[in-house]
């Protein structure tokens, strides 16, 4: 399912921004006291909510915790599985 | 516990309709050196983990291990979603459309169905540590035979991706095991 250019931008940047937090997630679990490790976590943290807040506002929810309009908001397509990324991974 | 967000971590997308690779990729939906039996293995294990940093990885290692069973099931489910009954036949998918039509399965790339006896959890963080690091080295290797057998550059792109997380993994691994490691020999002292 093909999704507007403008808001797959946002959603790959999401997730790029996303998987750069897990990799550092996973770098701290076994070095929990490298600092700079932890900047770039606490920084990248602020940028994923800002983002979220833009995505989720404009175009779909990324989790069910929100405060919903009827009909529920949660259950709308298209589910990640389904979406056209294209030439996705940059 | 865990919560769903609506995104993949990877944008895994298809060039075209290589329904053999599709085939050959339930190796890492529902074989032996699975995403399935990897997340499985690792959340199972989390329970007897004697240091923090141990809990921590098995913990977040297994749930990564679900994001990828799921890109996995995106590229499987992206190739055969508009395939014919006798297209799936010809690429040697007959018998999973009888007895799955379009829908996803468990089993390996031969059709065999997933089993808790290809994982272990034995209570010895040694042990259990030396298991996951191999179980990523087969994985990475499944990935490496996967990779050589398509030329979809869409499939080639997020296969690769996986196959790097698997290098990543076993070196997390790595570290928690000698983490363990010296934990146990101060105690010993
Ligand atoms: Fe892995």
């Amino acid at each position: 399912m093909k999704i507007e250019r403008e808001r797959l931008e946002l959603l790959k940047e999401i997730m790029a921004i996303d998987f750069s937090l897990l990799e550092l997630n996973l770098y701290l679990d076994t070095h929990p006291y490298d600092q700079r490790a932890l900047a770039l976590h606490n920084g990248y943290v602020n940028k994923s909510k800002m983002l979220k807040e833009v995505y989720e506002e404009k175009y779909d929810l990324l989790t069910h915790k929100h405060v919903s309009d009827c009909p529920w908001e949660w259950i709308k397509n298209p589910w990640p599985w389904e979406i056209d990324y294209e030439m996705g991974g940059k | 516990m865990w919560i769903y967000e609506k995104k993949l971590q990877f944008p895994a997308w298809v060039e075209g309709c290589d329904l053999k690779i599709a085939k050959l990729m339930f190796a890492q939906y529902g074989g032996p050196d699975s995403e399935l039996s990897a997340g499985l293995r690792y959340l199972t294990q989390r329970f007897n983990m004697p240091i923090p940093e141990a809990k921590a990885i098995v913990t977040d290692i297994g749930t990564e291990e679900l994001a990828h069973w799921e890109i996995i099931g995106t590229l499987i489910y992206k190739i055969i979603d508009r395939a014919t009954p006798a297209e799936l036949e010809k690429a040697g998918l007959g018998p999973h459309y009888i007895q799955h039509g379009h829908d996803l399965y468990p089993h390996d790339a031969a059709g065999v169905p997933w089993t808790a006896a290809y994982i272990q959890a034995i209570e010895d963080p040694i042990a259990n540590l030396h298991e996951d690091l191999a179980a990523e080295q087969k994985a990475r290797v499944t990935y490496e035979h996967l990779i050589k057998s398509t030329d979809d550059r869409g499939v080639k792109e997020t296969l690769s991706f996986l196959r790097e997380r698997e290098v990543v993994h076993f070196q997390r691994f790595g570290e928690a095991l000698r983490l363990v490691q010296e934990h146990l020999d101060k105690k010993r002292v």
